[in-house]
């Protein structure tokens, strides 16, 4: 966990205090909304249809057990007693009161937190694996360098208005748990031929109206150019992108337009002439970022293969466990993931309660630090293994340990339009019917890891495009259709998914992926064999006939 | 209008010309990036403090050859938005060593002050009284920096690397004394 | 941009003139004088004329309501003034799902 110092805390007390004072000349008249807009959402401050919406940034996804208890008091004391985790580990509320906002903020600032970078154009939360520092299959710890980027981009002085949003994900493991390629940079860390570690640096990718993968624009990028190769991306693309339309202001157009090569040379002249200035990092510069990093004192403990066994002759146990623990990179050690998709309940909501216990339960069990995952769900990332069966007692009694992550109803959704003024139908609903749908956790575990995300508009949210099944929610004279699109994924694998066909009534759209479902069932040569695997084995076709013969 | 310099509201001494009409000869002068592509030598041999409104949508490595006769660079932000001046600003600062006047006009909010500030404009044409009235606050609201630019404020980083080397040295200090 | 003021809009039906509160956020509609929380209370157009007027006055009182727009509505049989649209429904009642509730 990183550890704010005075100059962070001062920072985020100085930020409160210009928000405050804006606030004060909208609700005065000395600035117009048009004006005011801008500011707002540079703090993270949407509007949407009931209330205005507090986005909160978690940086690479970390929380103390101390900050997820404030956004718990955040969501009573100005919300509905809830908050929304989003698919890009930040948090939200979403019925804050425009006159009360600066008091929650300076609750927030108390612990570090702030909505900086949760919004507006400019250089968003950097995200990262929720696994960091924790999976048995990662080179180093990347938050370090998520720190590094989250100080170099706050509050920027040339790049808070660029074009559009601008979202950087690092991942430092085998298996790429952040979604790198769908980002406009993602930063790949890994170990190359000479055994030095560096960057694989990717462009371009995005999500959206105009869905692209990032294009790999250097192979290596040593870690002490990091910031100033990443300065020279966003100096190429703030003069550079286009500004015309919104729908084409992302830097994946200008990518796309200009070509991953000559974008690569414009980077590459520009960093030629900045790398070997202030924005080299040195060792020591590095090592004192490193050292505010407080890693758990982990105790010399041996895997607790005996009393695991025993624990698991309760099959609910052994059911959660099989499903919602990976490995530790530390022996004895175990990582929990507390799964947020009950069923019937809109995916990634916490309660003011919840938030509470699981605060508490991370300081009993996992040394006072919890994950958000890109998923939307939360992490315990140091668990002993002998306290699991006790962790789990206490996870199940606060409706957090449906053993379903990575199953099909292990849901990712968009607020949609239950919420979201950009919106053109409802996703929430979807997921709840869903997972009513597939409440049987034995089929679930049967059908094996299958990704469902939903969208309620085209700027993907929800990220339907890399769904195993991704499902999009349109309005076709006045009534909610959904589009569906099949063979997404996010991992090292990343492809985006292939439209099914015309779009499904709201009414039909649950039966339509039961029917997708079946279809995989027949299909699949064994039970081992993946939804996605099977979908890029056997085409579209056999699911368009089922679906649409039927139709 | 107001405008500000150098962190005072000062009387504007460049008279702006329009894309066409006579030089004046005793005035200083603002000159459209166009007209002055057109006649550079003209408005180089001309006797006036000579300044250029350059558009944010042109290279402002164009600009580099006349950059010692410049008295004055006017870089326009259309909307509040549009952010590409900041960089200009910044490449003829720190990658050209511009030392004149740097100026922000268009949508200019006291919200952006310390942006330009830090980018390294000097003057600022902004559009409420009450704005420019509060430039001096605005342009302290913070005290913490996280990134390197040309206007020379120390990061928090280098500022931590200081801070924890200082308390080292005094730290020692008591120590030699029980020493002895 | 086009100004809201400058749209040329058809009115096919009543419609409200309808808008968020500054202060915090909430979904409100234009009266006849003023702005009310309810829609029971707003003031239903018939003509683009009327809807223009509500709308101009709407927004000249930019300080105290954000956004203000046009929403379709419709007229029940006993004479209630219901959202036109599933939009305008879900501003007007909330969310379509049970909200989660914290012990």
């Amino acid at each position: 966990m990183y550890v704010y110092d005075e100059f962070d805390r001062t920072f985020v007390k100085e930020r409160v205090n210009d928000f405050r004072g804006q606030v004060k000349r909208r609700l005065a008249g000395e600035l117009t909304e048009d004006e005011f807009k801008p500011l707002r959402l540079m703090n993270g401050v949407y509007l949407q249809l009931h209330a205005y919406m507090l986005r909160i940034a978690i940086p690479y996804g970390t929380l103390s057990s101390k900050q997820l208890r404030m956004l718990g008091h955040v969501a009573r004391k100005y919300d509905k007693g809830y908050g929304h985790f989003t698919t890009r580990q930040n948090i939200q509320f979403n019925w804050i009161k425009l006159e009360e906002l600066p008091d929650a903020m300076a609750d927030l600032a108390s612990v570090g937190m702030h909505g900086l970078q949760t919004s507006g154009n400019c250089i968003r939360n950097i995200t990262t694996d929720h696994f960091a520092a924790v999976a048995p299959d990662e080179i180093e710890d990347p938050r370090v360098w998520g720190e590094i980027i989250r100080q170099w981009s706050t509050l920027h002085p040339e790049f808070t208005f660029l074009p559009r949003k601008f979202k950087i994900a690092i991942s430092a493991a085998k298996a790429d748990r952040a979604a790198i390629r769908v980002h406009d940079i993602g930063l790949r860390l890994y170990e190359n031929e000479a055994g030095e570690h560096g960057f694989e640096v990717m462009v371009g990718g995005g999500l959206g109206r105009t869905p692209f993968l990032g294009k790999t624009i250097r192979e290596f990028l040593p870690k002490r150019d990091l910031l100033s190769y990443l300065e020279a991306v966003l100096r190429v693309y703030n003069q550079f992108g286009r500004r015309d339309n919104i729908y084409k202001a992302r830097i994946k157009i200008l990518v796309h337009e200009i070509g991953a090569e000559a974008f690569s040379k414009e980077v590459e002249a520009e960093w030629a002439q900045i790398k070997s200035g202030p924005l080299a990092l040195d060792t020591i510069t590095v090592a004192d970022i490193v050292s505010r990093f407080q890693y758990p004192a982990y105790e010399a403990l041996k895997d607790e293969t005996e009393a695991l066994e025993s624990a698991k002759r309760d099959k609910q146990f052994e059911t959660w466990y099989e499903n919602s623990v990976a490995p530790h990179n530390q022996p004895g050690y175990a990582v929990v993931t507390v799964s947020l998709k009950p069923e019937g309940a809109p995916p990634g909501d916490a309660t003011a309660e919840q938030m509470e216990k699981i605060a508490g339960l991370a300081d009993r069990f996992s040394f006072g630090e919890i994950r958000v995952s890109h998923v939307q769900n939360l992490v315990l990332p140091h668990v002993a293994q002998r306290d699991l069966p006790e962790l789990w007692r206490s996870l199940d009694a606060l409706g957090v340990a449906t053993p379903n992550v990575n199953l099909i109803s292990d849901i990712i959704s968009c607020p949609g339009l239950d919420y979201c003024s950009l919106a053109n139908a409802r996703s929430i609903p979807i997921a709840q019917g869903l997972t009513r749908r597939f409440r049987d956790l034995e089929k679930q575990r049967d059908l094996g890891p299958i990704h469902i995300n939903i969208d309620g508009c085209i700027n993907s949210c929800g990220h339907h495009h890399i769904g195993n099944i991704g499902i999009l929610g349109v309005e076709k004279n006045g009534e909610e259709v959904y589009q569906i699109k099949l063979g997404g994924r996010s991992d090292s694998k990343a492809q985006l998914g292939e439209l099914l066909g015309p779009a499904v009534p709201a009414g039909e759209i649950i039966d339509v992926v039961e029917n997708i479902i079946d279809v995989y069932v027949e299909l699949r040569k064994n039970p081992h064999e993946r939804f996605v695997n099977v979908v890029h084995r056997v085409g579209l076709e056999p699911f368009k006939e089922r679906i649409y013969a039927a139709h | 209008m107001p405008l500000i310099k150098d962190g005072r509201i000062v009387e504007d001494r460049f008279v702006r010309l329009d894309e066409e009409g006579p030089l004046p000869d005793v005035v200083p002068v603002l000159v459209p990036a166009e007209r002055f592509l057109g006649n550079q030598a003209e408005y180089l041999a001309a006797k006036v403090p000579l300044g250029v409104l350059w558009p944010n949508n042109k290279r402002v490595s164009e600009l580099e050859p006349y950059l010692g006769r410049l008295a004055l660079i006017a870089l326009h932000f259309p909307a509040f938005k549009d952010g590409r001046a900041y960089s200009q600003a910044r490449i003829l600062r720190e990658r050209y060593k511009y030392k004149g006047e740097l100026r922000a006009t268009g949508d200019i909010l006291q919200d952006q002050f310390l942006f330009l500030l830090r980018a390294g404009f000097n003057s600022f044409e902004v559009k409420k009284d009450a704005d420019a009235a509060a430039f001096a606050e605005a342009a302290h609201r913070y005290s913490i920096f996280y990134q390197p630019t040309g206007d020379g404020r120390t990061t928090a980083l280098r500022e931590r690397l200081r801070r924890f080397h200082a308390n080292k040295t005094s730290a020692s200090v008591p120590d030699k004394e029980h020493a002895s | 941009m086009t100004s809201p003021l400058q749209q040329k809009f058809k009115v096919n039906g009543p419609v409200v003139v309808t808008a968020n509160r500054t202060t915090d956020g909430i979904v409100i509609y234009r009266t006849a004088n003023g702005w009310s929380a309810k829609i029971e209370d707003a003031a239903v157009a018939m003509t683009s004329t009327v809807a223009l007027a509500l709308l101009k006055d709407a927004h000249a009182d930019s300080v105290y309501a954000i956004g203000s727009y046009v929403a379709p509505v419709e007229i029940s049989e006993s004479k209630e003034i219901v959202p036109g649209n599933l939009r305008e429904k879900i501003r007007q009642a909330g969310p379509t799902f049970e909200l989660p509730v914290s012990g």
